[in-house]
Formats: structure tokens, sequence, C-alpha cells
């Protein structure tokens, strides 16, 4: 009963403090709406004004009708270049795609004869190179298909293959990186803000105060988990709700109670980890750097950016052991697929369980922290 | 008084008859509201020691800030030696003739630089050749006594050893105005004494120079040939001592100045009274038995023995860093003793007993409630940790604000209140709970004389009249002789223990310092130490004939001054382990993260189908799925339902529903449909996986099975050729991608890091004080971190070669040209966002944000940088890491070679001069 009183005011305490550190403050806001709205306009996984130029060798109709299929906003309009400049303007990625059309393609075409048509792609622009050059094909296509129907009726295929994408039917890139980006955020800023909370104590002095009264090691944790945790889950919270579905538009198909109780248990974690970070750290500097070594692997393996499943197995393996990577697949299953509590609480499970091994650490090495600091 | 009198230089001349040295008028000077310098106006005589006396915030040191240029002029006028500080140029002639040591020991010293280090490092600065420099540094070991210490690294050195390193980097280039901010506090009274010997001496080598003090020792005042009186930003008085004490009709400088303090601070003010402990059957509360506490190879605390009886006032004196407070915290529990044993009220001490701690009250050597809540928050927070009944609380709350005189102050944030007033709120707070004692650390350092009184008051009314015990630790002389018994405290060992009266007596010495000093001197010719060496060595004169000044360096640039900084920079680089292992082992780390860890590549693709119609076409299509190397089949489904749920909890990428009769349709004309649901969640693994099915599509209309007559194939052949990279494995476009990233960020970070540290640590004063310019403080601190960088980049290239096996095709000499230009670039950009911040903190995460965001979104990695409009095209186009990424990815994966870069090395090297050029205008030679 004390302790939990203890627990209360220790964490009201550090509420208070929170609310009077306007750096802080303003690094929450910013992280939680404009970073948010920032990564909701991210065209990093689209195939977005790709840059194209044409080599037209044959001058005709038909070269003319396949450059007006390239439109925006997938492509910029297609640029007429020399064959002798291809190497050149592609050394310098002046242009992804360079499609060359040979002398009598129309002719070609015409006949029957099946000519070909060459595209080339810099195959150094991954994303883009990878479903732009399946883009441009179709258009070349289809382009090669209206203009001879003009002539002809264009024959059936005998079979047709209907792919559809679920829970997110455009592909918008945005409904995943401002998801995602919330998602990063409270990583950051759980293991900054309780990170800081504990080296500003010990910078200040009052890690000494506290630990001199009749309060336990235990008790002065959980105050910081819980205060922190709380900050944070509200934020994402009203980030999720207001950003992302009131000013993006984004729609959520799943349950946002379960995502958030799926939030503060990865959050205990995460503060967790923080703390337990300050006790390696003497000084803020260290934390920061400390912080980097730890959080941003944990967030660019997490799944949040790129797929785990392209990861090497072993590093997959790893990564099975980082909260970060079930708190990534659970939201993804919770607020994309609709999942219900049945099909997460496995991973539930699994961050609770590592989230009170970095607890119990970061407890165990409380009291080293005043050792250092003399 | 110590000896001091019989040292000085021969007989007192009147100083208000000298010119003046330094002349001030109506200076004006405020830190956001807090006014520090409130129109002072001053004639400082030449050739005198002046000193500054007053409490801390009275506005001494921002008055000597300014005299040494440090700080600039906000309103008013300042002379110094005979020109407008105002002016850039007069400031950057004069500064040569200046010596300024800021507050606070050392503080303007590189804890990680031995001593010759230290000193050798301001000669540099001063242009001083290396034959001028091993001379002068000789000249200054031999006559501080530094000698053997040579070696040392400042950090290990006392505080009295450490205030002589200062000294001789302030005298390494003989100046004519030696500035002293408080050099003497918190050190031990033999070192203040030897202190002062040795300015006496330098005096009279030199018998022009000026000498301006700030001390907070008002008895070391008295000695002074001339004195300003401060409060409150305000000039109280000037005079020599002895007319002060004629006008203020007192005995002493510490009596003047509370005479000369406005009647409303005087008010109630009273000499202290202590009365008599009553005689009670001594009770030991606190005993300490072989105290020790090592901390690696040096012992802070050495065998310390004391007994502290019931509502005894025990006081621990001694130097900083004398074990005073390691002492109090082992008897707190907070840290663990080595060796020997303590008890507190009869118990041994056990840092997990919670029942202990409610009878302790404990007050930190630095100020350590929380400064965000107010005054009440703070009481209550305590108090309820405390659980004491709220009633209760209310009660003792109401009672302690009206003891220590905090009513006024209830709803103020702590941080917010005057030093003096915060002293007493920790007091509050730490007898909240009516502890039975109370260990306090070095509680007043900082207060003024009468904040000092008043708390002693309320100390000497715990002890006698409800009868707590107080264990308090100081460096003040007077107060320590208003304890009961004191302890006097050298390096880790109590000298002796007795009351102030047995201590004096003892070594039939005039007052407790004067004992004090006794026992000091008979400690360390007990270890033997060299104390008598040193002081023959005093009476070497520095001024013999030696190398001449070599021609005096260009105020506007020297290669010796640049090279100063970049040397102390490598140094200290070189000494710490953490910064290096981030350097080192952070890229190496963060390169296998991002290597291994960011792919574009779709592959590994999981489907499961729902095949209700099993016919040799629909078998067929199946056959040609599984024949894709991007997929991996798991078992089939067995109804919608299951299809459904396997795309929701995500252990599917794919499900193809073939519907019944698809064969037999088919064959009939009727334009079957095959149905795939592809799972959505990451935007463009989806795309890719609606491309590789329809790639799949594509071959199965080939398949002889369907028997599509030719004609109705495609029309054209669309060949598409990937070009650089003809596997499309995202590892080679990757790898040097990171490359590019990591030489972008991790050189930033460390080299705002660097900037910012000095700021926040103080050594920046020495940008201010002495000749070197900002392009030589910036430049010079940028070249280790340049050479650190692209010792980096040599690491990562051997990784790509060797861990992820990237062959490099095209020129590797051109690679490592646009690395080297490229981490000059970024080390500028760290150096950039260093100009604005303030804190290490800030500097890192600013760093980090700044560049993380335009280097994965702008400048190419993820997006090619034809393909950005607006405002990330124009952010792509003025961040240089657009420029080195064509060279990273065309060297490795294009092979290319100078001939087809050099275009971009050229734009890359046009930011290094506009970035330093950029810090230069945000740097500034003089703090605010």
């Amino acid at each position: 009963m004390q302790a939990l009183s203890n627990i209360y005011w220790l964490g009201v305490k550090e509420l208070r403090s929170f609310l009077r550190d306007y750096v802080l403050l303003g690094l929450v806001f910013y992280a939680f709406s404009l970073a948010v709205t920032a990564q909701s306009q991210s065209v990093s996984q689209e195939v977005r004004n790709a840059s194209i130029a044409i080599v037209d060798e044959d001058r005709s109709a038909l070269s003319r009708q396949i450059a007006s299929g390239f439109l925006p906003p997938y492509f910029n309009k297609p640029q007429y270049i020399e064959e002798r400049d291809i190497d050149r303007l592609m050394n310098l990625g002046r242009f992804t795609f360079v499609i060359d059309i040979p002398p009598y393609f129309e002719r070609d075409v015409r006949a029957g004869r099946t000519p070909t048509l060459q595209l080339l792609v810099d195959a150094t622009a991954m994303v883009q190179a990878g479903l732009g050059s399946g883009y441009a094909s179709q258009i070349v296509n289809d382009e090669i298909d209206r203009f001879i129907s003009r002539s002809e009726p264009v024959p059936k295929l005998p079979v047709n293959l209907a792919i559809r994408v679920a829970f997110n039917p455009n592909v918008t890139t945005g409904w995943f990186t401002s998801v995602m980006g919330i998602i990063n955020n409270i990583t950051m800023l759980a293991i900054i803000l309780a990170g800081a909370a504990v080296v500003r104590e010990r910078e200040h002095g009052t890690m000494d105060h506290l630990l001199v009264m009749p309060l336990t090691p235990f008790e002065i944790a959980l105050a910081k988990v819980w205060a922190n945790g709380l900050i944070i889950a509200v934020a994402a919270g009203l980030s999720l709700e207001f950003v992302v579905q009131g000013l993006l538009r984004i729609p959520i198909n799943g349950s946002v109670p379960l995502f958030m109780l799926g939030v503060c248990l990865y959050l205990f974690f995460a503060t967790s980890i923080g703390i337990f970070l300050a006790t390696v750290a003497r000084t803020m500097p260290q934390l920061g750097l400390l912080y980097m070594l730890v959080a941003m692997p944990m967030n660019i393996l997490s799944g949040s950016n790129t797929p785990l499943d392209s990861q090497p197995a072993w590093l997959r393996t790893v990564m099975q052991v980082s909260p970060s990577t079930h708190f990534v697949s659970f939201a993804q299953a919770i607020l994309y697929r609709g999942a219900g509590f049945y099909e997460v609480w496995p991973r539930f499970l699994a961050v609770a369980l590592i989230a009170s091994l970095f607890l119990a650490l970061a407890v165990l090495r409380f009291r080293r922290v005043t050792e250092q600091a003399t | 008084m110590t000896g001091i009198a019989t040292l000085e230089p021969a007989p007192r001349p009147d100083p208000t008859a000298r010119p003046a040295v330094a002349r001030l008028t109506h200076l004006s000077h405020h830190y956001k509201k807090a006014v520090a310098l409130d129109g002072v106006s001053l004639a400082i005589p030449a050739g005198i020691m002046a000193g500054f006396i007053g409490p801390d915030g009275a506005g001494k040191s921002s008055l000597l800030a300014v005299i040494a240029g440090a700080r600039r002029i906000e309103t008013g006028e300042v002379e110094v030696l005979g020109g407008d500080m105002r002016s850039e140029a007069h400031r950057s002639a004069v500064c040569t003739r200046i010596a300024y040591m800021p507050q606070g020991l050392g503080k303007n010293l590189y804890p990680d630089l031995s001593i010759r280090e230290n000193i050798e490092f301001f000669g540099r600065l001063f242009g001083q050749s290396a034959r001028e420099r091993d001379w002068r540094i000789a000249g200054l070991l031999r006559s501080t006594g530094l000698t053997p210490f040579a070696n040392r690294p400042a950090k290990k050195l006392s505080g009295g050893m450490r205030q002589k390193l200062g000294l001789c980097c302030s005298l390494i280039h003989d100046p004519e105005l030696l500035i002293l901010d408080e050099p003497t506090t918190g050190v031990d009274p033999l070192s203040r004494r030897h202190f002062w010997e040795l300015i006496a001496r330098m005096r009279n080598w030199q018998p022009g120079m000026s000498v301006l003090v700030a001390t907070a020792y008002m008895e070391e005042a008295a000695r002074f040939d001339w004195l300003v009186a401060m409060n409150d930003g305000q000039v109280l008085a000037t005079g020599t001592p002895t007319e002060i004490m004629e006008r203020t009709g007192t005995g002493s400088i510490e009596d003047a100045f509370i005479r000369l303090l406005p009647e409303r601070r005087r008010a109630g003010h009273k000499a202290i009274q202590i009365p008599p402990r009553p005689p009670r059957n001594g009770e030991a509360v606190a005993v300490a038995r072989e105290l020790t506490r090592t901390f690696g190879d040096f012992t802070a605390v050495d065998h310390v023995s004391f007994t502290i009886g019931r509502g005894e006032i025990f006081g621990f004196v001694g130097s900083n860093g004398c074990g005073k407070t390691t002492t109090m915290k082992m008897l707190t529990g907070l840290l663990p003793a080595s060796a020997g044993e303590a008890f507190l009220f009869g118990e041994p001490i056990d840092a997990e007993d919670i029942n202990l701690r409610r009878r302790v009250g404990y007050m930190s050597q630095s100020f350590s409630l929380y400064g965000e809540l107010t005054v009440m928050q703070n009481l209550d927070l305590h108090a309820r940790l405390f659980h004491i009944p709220r009633e209760k609380a209310a009660r003792r709350i109401a009672a302690l604000l009206d003891r220590f005189d905090l009513g006024a102050y209830v709803d103020a944030r702590a941080e917010s209140l005057p030093l003096g007033i915060r002293q007493r709120l920790s007091l509050a707070v730490a007898v909240v709970h009516e502890p039975d004692m109370l260990i306090l650390d070095e509680p007043t350092s900082g207060v003024d004389p009468i904040a000092r009184d008043r708390f002693w008051e309320i100390l000497i009314e715990l002890s006698r009249e409800q009868n707590v015990t107080i264990f308090v630790s100081t460096h003040f002389m007077n107060e320590a002789a208003r304890c009961d018994r004191v302890s006097l405290m050298d390096a880790g060992q109590v000298l002796i223990t007795g009351t102030p009266a047995q201590i004096v007596a003892s070594r039939g010495a005039t007052d407790l310092e004067d004992a004090f000093i006794r026992y000091l001197k008979e400690a360390e010719a007990a270890r033997g130490a060299a104390p008598k060496a040193a002081e023959e060595a005093f009476g070497a004169p520095m001024q013999t004939a030696g190398p001449a000044a070599g021609e005096e360096a260009s105020p506007i640039f020297s290669f010796r001054r640049l090279f100063a900084y970049s040397i102390r920079e490598a140094l200290e680089l070189r000494r710490d382990p953490i910064r290096l292992a981030f350097a080192v082992i952070g890229t190496t780390f963060l390169m296998l993260i991002f290597g291994f860890g960011i792919t574009t590549d779709v592959d590994n693709l999981s489907w499961r189908v729902l095949d209700r119609d099993n016919s040799p076409e629909s078998r067929a299509f199946l056959a040609e799925l599984r024949g894709s190397p991007y997929f991996t089949e798991k078992a089939p489904l067995k109804d919608a339902e299951e299809q459904r749920r396997a795309l929701k909890d995500g252990s599917v990428n794919a499900t193809i529903e073939i519907p019944p009769g698809f064969g037999r349709g088919l064959k009939a004309g009727r334009r079957p449909e095959i149905g795939a649901w592809v799972d959505g969640a990451m935007p463009f693994r989806a795309a890719t996986m609606r491309d590789y099915l329809t790639g799949v599509y594509q071959s199965y209309l080939r398949d002889p099975v369907l028997n599509i007559a030719p004609q109705e194939k495609r029309r054209a052949h669309v060949e598409v050729r990937f070009r650089y990279n003809q596997s499309f494995d995202s590892i080679y476009a990757q790898v040097p991608g990171t490359m590019a990233l990591e030489l972008a960020l991790i050189p930033a970070i460390l080299m705002a890091l660097a900037v910012v540290r000095e700021k926040e640590l103080g050594t920046i004063t020495n940008l201010y004080v002495t000749p070197v310019t900002r392009l030589e403080f910036l430049a010079g601190k940028q070249l280790p971190y340049i050479a650190l960088a692209f010792w980096n980049f040599l690491l990562m290239a051997l990784m790509a070669w060797l861990v992820f096996r990237v062959p490099m095709k095209g020129s590797f000499l051109m690679l490592a040209a646009g690395a080297l230009v490229f981490v000059s670039a970024t080390t500028g950009y760290g150096m950039f966002i260093s100009s604005f911040t303030r804190t290490q903190i800030a500097a890192l995460f600013g760093t980090a944000i700044l560049t993380v965001l335009p280097a994965t979104q702008f400048s190419g990695m993820m997006v090619p940088v034809s393909s950005l409009r607006g405002f990330p095209a124009f952010m792509g186009h003025i961040f240089p890491m657009t420029y080195f990424v064509p060279i990273c990815v065309g060297t490795y994966t294009k092979g290319l070679g100078f001939a087809d870069l050099i275009g971009r090395l050229g734009w890359l090297s046009l930011f290094v001069p506009a970035l330093l050029l950029l810090s230069l205008l945000f740097l500034r030679k003089q703090e605010r």
C-alpha cells in the first residue's frame, strides 16, 4: 500500500517535471504531429515522378503514342535523347528509365514480326527501378495494343487474373509510413524520456536524495515507467485519432483500444530499457550515443521500414528477441488487417516478458548510478 | 590570519594615486530577466592587487569576464589597458597582455591532458615556438613546484595543484593584467597560502603587473591592496581594507561587508550566539570505524574513524575532494564502504534498510530539490514519500514555512529562488519528517554571510532545542569554529578531531585556520611530499634570460594556433574511450545492421491456395507459381474462412483462389478468373508481389495446356535490362548508400559534440580571451575529426569488400577523394549545427534529426533525386550527401572513374568552405 502510494506520488512528480520541460514537450509534440504528417507524404514505396527518357529511332506515330503513355504522377514527361548520350546520362543518374525504340518499329509491329524494344533501368534506384520497370513494360504494351486496335480488334485472353491488394487497395505509401512513423517515435521517445529522467535526476543530485529516503529502487523505476509511458501513450493515441484518421484521412481497419493495450505493454518495455541505458551511461551525451546504437537498429530492423522476411535468417532470429519486432508485427496485424486479441496475444506475452527482464536489470543496476557519480 | 603579511611586496603604495588599468562607466549586464551588473562605474588602479568581494550572484564574475573581454558589453563603457573593449581590434591587440582564470577550479583546463600538455597548448595559442615554450614551461613548473607531476593528467590533480596549473597557463605569456575569478574557493588553507605566496613573488618579479581577484573568503580580502565590495550587481564601497573597516567602524572585512549591505538585507541580523551544549551521557548516534573507500587505485577515504553524540554539531573541514562527501555518502548508505564499518543509532548501515532512512535527513552538496516544482510541491512530495499522515503533514509544513521564513515563496518554483532561500528550503525538506540526525554536505557554499548566519541559527536551534544530531561539512573556517567538535580532513584522512578550542590550543595556533595549516604541514612532512623543495623553488626568479620571443605571430591567421587545437583535440579524443568507441564500433556495427537489415529485396514470400477446381488447367497455374524463385508455398487452404484469417493474422503474404469449374470454363471460352489477394500492409512489397504474380500469369499464358494461338500473344517484346546491377540485388545499392549515410551522420555528430562540449564545460573561454581566431579554432578542431572519419571510411570500404562482398567496379581513388571531401563537408555540417546549440544533448539530437531526414529522404538513397519536386528537391540540393551518393554508387556499382564524376566532386567541394564560413558567422568570439 505504501509502495503504491510512493509510486503514484513519484510519478505525479515526474509528470509535473515533464510539463515544465518545454524542450521535451516540443519534441513529443513534433514527433507525433508534424513528423507523422511529413512521413505520410513519403513516396519512397511507390513509383512517383520517375524520370524517363526515350531514344526514338523510329519517329513513327506508334513511337509518339508510346511516349504519350507516360504520364504524371507515375512518370515525368519523357525527354527525347540521342543514343550516344544514354551512358553519360544514366551514369549521372539523370534518368532512371531509358526506352530505346529501334528503327522500323511500327512497321515490324504491323507486320506481326514482334520486334524488341529495350527498356534500360538504373538498377541502383532499387524500389523505383523494381516497380517502375513493371509499370513501364505494361504502359508500352498497352499503348501498342491501343494503337493497333484502331485497325484490328484486340484478341481476348482466355483467362483472367484478378489481383486485389488487401488493406491498402491503392498501395499508398502514406498509409504505411504514417502509422509506422508513430511506432518508431514511440520507441524513440520512450527511451529518451525515461532515460533522460534518470540522468537528469543524477545530474541534479536528486537521485541521491531519493535513495536516502524510504523508497526502493523498484518504486523509483516503476514511477518513471508509468509516468513517461502515460505521456507517450496519450500522445500516440491522440496522434492516431486526430492526425492519422482525422487530418490525413487514413482509415484504420482494426481495433484502436486493442492497439493501445499493446502500446502500453510495449511502453513498459521501452521505458524500462531507457532506464536501464541511463544506469549504464554517465552523462546525457553518453546516453544519446548509447541510444543511437540501441534504438536505431531496433527501429530499422523491426520491420517498420523494410520487410523482415527479406533479412538473412540469422538476423531474423536475433530480432525475435527485440520487442520492437513483436510490436511492429502486432501493430500491423491490428491496425491494417483488423486482427483481434486471439491472433496477437502470443506477441503481447513476449513483449511483457522481455520488458520485465529489462526492468529487473534496471532496478538491479540502480544503486550503481550514485556510485559512479563520485 | 595566516602569516602571509611577511611575504607581501614591500610598502603599500597609495592605490588611488595610480593610473587606472581598467575604467568602467555605467556598465550593466543582464541574464534573461536577472540583473548581473547594474550601472557599475569604477576605475581600477594599475599595478596593484585589487580584490572583489561579495556573495554568489553579486556580479563579480560578470564584471571580471567583461574586463577580460570574455563577455560582451551590454550597456556602458569599458576601457582596459588604454583602449575601448567594445572594439574587436583593441581586444585582439590586448588579449596577449591579459590573462584570465575563470571561476571553478581549472574550468579552462583540459582534464584529460597532462600538466605539460595543458601549458603547451596555451603556449601555442600565444604563438610561442617550441624552444621558447620549453624554456617558459620549465621555469613555471619549477617555480610552482609542479615539475615532478608534469605528466599527470589534470583530472587527477588535487584542488591546490589544479589551481597552480591554472596559474601556469595564465602566466605563460607574461601578462600585464592577471584576472583571477575565485582562484582559491574550495582549496585547503595550506594550498591557499602557497598560492598567495606564489602570486606575491610573481608581483615582486614583475612589479608592473595588475592583479584582479574575486574571492568568497572575506579573511583573504584583508590582504589585498584595494577592495571592491559588491552586492546585487552594484558596488557597495571601494577602498583599501583599512579604509573600509574604518569607514564602517568594524574590526573585520566580514563585519564591514555586512554593515555595508542595505538596511532591509540586514534586518534581524545579529551575531551568532551558540548556547553551550548541555552535558549529556554521550549516547553515540553515528560511529565510523576505520571507514575506507577506494575508486580503482584511488583511495578517497582512508581509515576514517569518529563518533558523533546525540544533539552534537559535528563538523568535517577540508578542501574539495578530500573525502568529506564520500564519507557522508557511506554514512547514508549511498555508497558501500570498501573496508571498515559504520553504525547509525547502534545499527550497522544497510543500504536496504528503509526504516533507518526514516530517521535521517540528508542535504547533498549541490542544490538537489526539484527546481521545476514549487516550494509547496517539494515539501508536500517529501511529506507524502515519508507517509506522514495528511493532517500532521499540513501542520508540519505550515510550521516549517513559518520557521524557515518561506511563507512568501509557497507558490514560487524552487529554481527561481535566490541561493540562500533555496538552501533554507533544502533544509526544510530534509527535516520534514523530523529526523533524529541530519547529514549536511557543504550546505552553505556560495551563500552570502547573512544568509549563512541565518542558516546556522536554525541549525543551532535544531541541535540545542530539538536535540537533533547534525553532521555538517564545510570549507569555511568560521563555520567550522561554530561546531561542537570538528575533524580536519586532508587527502582522505582525518588529521585531528576535537573541539575547535582544543585544536587551536594543541598546536599553539592563533586560530583554527592556522592550526589546520600546521596540521597539514605535519601531514605533508609525514607523507614525505616535497613542500620544502617547492618552497625553495619559489626563490628562483622566472625572468632569467631565455630565448627571445619569436617574431610576433600574425593576429589574423597562424598555423601554430590552429594546430594547437588540432593536437589538443586529437589527444583528448584518443583518451576518451566512449567517443572513440562510438566512432569506431558505432560505424562498423551500424554498417552491419544497415547493410544486412535495410533491404528492398522482396523474396521469401509465402502463399496458400484454395483450389476448388483441381483440374489440369488450375494445376498448371499453380506449377508456374511454384516455379517462381520468390514464392514459397505453405499448406493449402480448406475454406474461405481460413483464407480470410490467413491474411489477417499475417501468416502468409498472399492467397490464391481458383473457382470451381475453372478448367471447364476455360475450355468453353467463358474467361474464368483466378483470384489473388496480397497483403497490403507494406505498400512496396504489395506492389512488387502484384508484379511477380503478373509475371507468373504471363508465363502461364504461354503454357501449352491453354493452347493459345500465336497471334494472340504480345505484338512487341519489351526487353528490360537492369543496368549496373543485373541480379537486381539491393545489397549493391544499399552498401554504398549506407557508407554515405554513416559518413554523413557520425562525423557530424562527433564534430558538433566537440564544439558544444567546450561551451558546456567552459573551456570555450580560451577562444574568448586568447589570440586564437574563430577560423583557427574551428578548422583546428575539424582536422582530427576529418582524419577519424576518413579512417572510418577505410574501415567501411574494407567491410564492403570482405563482409558484404560488394566489388569495386570503378576507381577506388575517386571514391577515396570523394570521401575525403565529403567528410570535410559533413564535419562542417556538424560544426554549423553546433554554432547554434548550447548543450551537448541538443547538439546530439539536433544533428541526428537534421541529418537523418535529408540523408534518407532527399539525397538519393531511397528515392532518386531526379524524382524529387519542390521542397524535398531543394533540401536535396543543399545537402552534401546528394553529391556523394552518386560518387559512392557510381564507383562501386556503375564502374565509373574520375572523368565521369569530377563534376560531382566539384560541387561537393564547394560545401567545405561554405559550411566553414556559415559556422564562423554564427560562432561568437565573446560570450553574451
